[in-house]
Parts: structure tokens; sequence; C-alpha cells
């Protein structure tokens, strides 16, 4: 049971743009701009991002679907989803991408705790300005949209059908009240 | 010195919205709708959520600016440092006890909200909107706070710099400045 009065049945977020659609409005813009705007990362990639700080902050909502989401984009790669978050195993990744993750875990638990070395790295691996802006971004709209979901403790859906059809809903239809 | 080349020199969370307009506009709007949005928590009660967090976060730049703000709009500083310090001592009411304790609960993690800090608040007399509107206030400056640290803004060290950003944001809320000058006002501070 959700903390505050929303409408039964409706799982994580959503329940809680019912409940508020004022501030629903521009949660949904952000999402939108941040994880299908203009970016030098692919949708897949930044959908990764929010999967795995999502995964740090124990939000199953929104690990999930944004799991599902990233699996849909990635097609026949999507194995590198789990591998990442379950087997914590990075090898598939581009040593750019395995350095920005680094820096999304490190926003995930502080913004300090981003060191000027871990730019670096980034940067070494390839990285501009628009990808390190982009990722720490996400990650800490994540940080926000995790609290939210469960600060107000929203209906998490324990079965995979249910991620299914988000997943394939925000991959097609991106974000939108 | 931020991590990244920004469009401009404007100092922490202000130089980061005027480098990227396209996330910066949903911010921004969220913001004001959560701090300046017609609401039965004032805005100083809802600045105060801000600086909790934020103070929690060690984020300088932002609980500069909030608890500046918290001054502006008729607060004291022995009022920010009981909020800080000694909350259950603080000279607010117990709903605004029981709320401020649920953001600094949202900004452990959001599972660290439990029953029984939503059945403080309920019992005293926090609406299902006022509970609501605290969590994501505080999710928000979970947000914020990673934002302007993540990237290593500049930070100013001068109060003077924060008094008159508070002032602009008690006068003219978090909707972006409108003319160049006064966007551009706040760019020269130590």
């Amino acid at each position: 049971m959700a903390y505050i009065q929303v409408e039964e049945g409706i799982p994580g977020i959503r329940s809680l743009f019912q409940f508020n659609p004022e501030t629903g409005g521009p949660l949904c813009d952000l999402a939108q701009a941040l994880l299908r705007g203009p970016s030098p990362l692919s949708a897949a990639e930044r959908e990764l991002i929010a999967a795995y700080v999502s995964h740090r902050n124990g939000c199953m909502f929104c690990m999930n679907s944004h799991a599902m989401a990233a699996r849909c984009l990635l097609g026949d790669q999507q194995h590198i989803v789990d591998e990442i978050l379950i087997e914590q195993n990075t090898s598939a990744l581009s040593a750019k991408m395995k350095s920005l993750l680094l820096i999304a875990g490190k926003v995930q638990v502080n913004g300090k705790s981003v060191k000027a070395e871990d730019i670096e790295m980034a940067r070494n691996a390839g990285a501009g300005d628009a990808d390190i802006h982009d990722t720490v971004l996400i990650a800490a709209s994540f940080s926000m949209f995790n609290r939210y979901v469960d600060g107000l403790n929203t209906l998490t859906p324990s079965g995979r059908w249910a991620y299914e059809e988000m997943g394939k809903r925000m991959s097609e239809k991106g974000y939108q009240l | 010195m931020a991590y990244i080349q920004l469009n401009n020199k404007l100092p922490g969370i202000t130089g980061l919205l005027e480098n990227r307009l396209d996330t910066a506009a949903p911010i921004r709007a969220l913001t004001q709708i959560l701090l300046r949005g017609e609401n039965t928590l004032t805005e100083m009660e809802r600045e105060l959520l801000a600086t909790i967090v934020s103070h929690k976060n060690q984020c300088r730049y932002c609980t500069n600016a909030h608890a500046a703000t918290v001054l502006a709009l008729g607060g004291t500083p022995e009022l920010l440092d009981k909020v800080y310090h000694d909350l259950e001592n603080a000279p607010v009411s117990e709903k605004m006890k029981a709320l401020l304790e649920i953001a600094s609960q949202v900004q452990e993690n959001g599972k660290a909200v439990r029953p029984e800090h939503i059945a403080r608040a309920k019992k005293a007399g926090a609406s299902d909107r006022e509970i609501h509107d605290s969590v994501l206030i505080a999710a928000l400056f979970c947000l914020y706070n990673r934002y302007v640290d993540g990237l290593g803004t500049y930070c100013p060290q001068d109060p003077a710099y924060y008094q008159k950003l508070a002032s602009r944001l008690v006068t003219h809320g978090y909707d972006r400045p409108k003319n160049e000058m006064a966007r551009q006002g706040e760019e020269n501070f130590k």
C-alpha cells in the first residue's frame, strides 16, 4: 500500500503522475529530454545508466522498467543488461561506457565523490563534455526518481510480464503523461 | 572550474541550467511548482525542506543558497542551526518536524521512509499532498545536489552572492531570469 491515497492497481511512478499531474508533466519532460533527446549517448546506453543507478539504489520498479527498456532497445545485444546488473560483468562495454558507469555509480553515492581523475579517465576513453554531462544528470535524476517512487512506497509489480509491457512502451513511445 | 566546459561563467546550478536549456526547462518548471506554487506549506517551510536535504548531502552551494532564502523569507540563523543539528527542538510545528524527518529519510534512500514516519506526519495533521510534496522536494534536491557537485561546479565564498541569489528566488522564483543583465549579474562573485 502506498503511503498516500493513490489509485489502486497503478504501479510505481505512474500512480504518482496520476496523483499529481501538475508535477508529473515536468517529470515526464525531464525523462524524455534526458533519455530520448539529443545526446552523444544512444537511448539504450542512457537507459542502461538509469537502470544501473536504480539498481544501486535498490529501487526495483525503476530498475526493472528501465532494464526492460534497455533490453528492447538493445535487441540481440540485450544480454549485456543482465551481465551488468546481475553479474556485474562489464566486459562487453566500451572503455568509455565503463568509465561513465563508474561516474554514475559515484553520483549515486554523492555528487562530491566524483573526482577530477574519474572525469579524466572518461575523457581518456573518448568521452566528451556532453557524454559526461548527460551521465551525471541521468544519475542525479534517477537519484530523484528512485526516492520519489520508494519514499511513497508505491506499488512495485513482481511479475516480469508487467515490465515487459512497460519496457516495450518506453522504448517505442518514450516518456509522456 | 567545473569538470565540463560551460557556455557561461555563472556559478553552481545557475551555470549548469544556462548551459543546457533543454533539460533546464523541466527542472525549473518542477521547482517553481513545488517551491512557489499554490500550497498549504509556506514558501519558508518548503525552502527548509530543500535546505535540510542539501545540508545532509553536504552540498555547500545549495545549502548556502537555500539557507539564505530561508533567512530572506523571515527565518533566523537559530532556526537553521536547530533544523540541522537538533530537529526535535527546532522552533517549527510538530507537522513540520515530521515532514523534515521524512525529507531526511528520503535523503538517505527512498526505502528509509517507514510507515511510522508517515503515521507521525498524518497524526500531526499533514495531508497526503503535503507528504507527497515533501518527498518530491527532498528527492528533487537529491538531484540538484548531485548535479552541482558531480560536475564540480564553482561555489562562491562571498555571502553577498547568496543574499543576492536569495533575493531573486524570493522575488522572481525559479523561472529563467528574463533578461541577459539579470542572468549575468551573478557571475562576478568570488
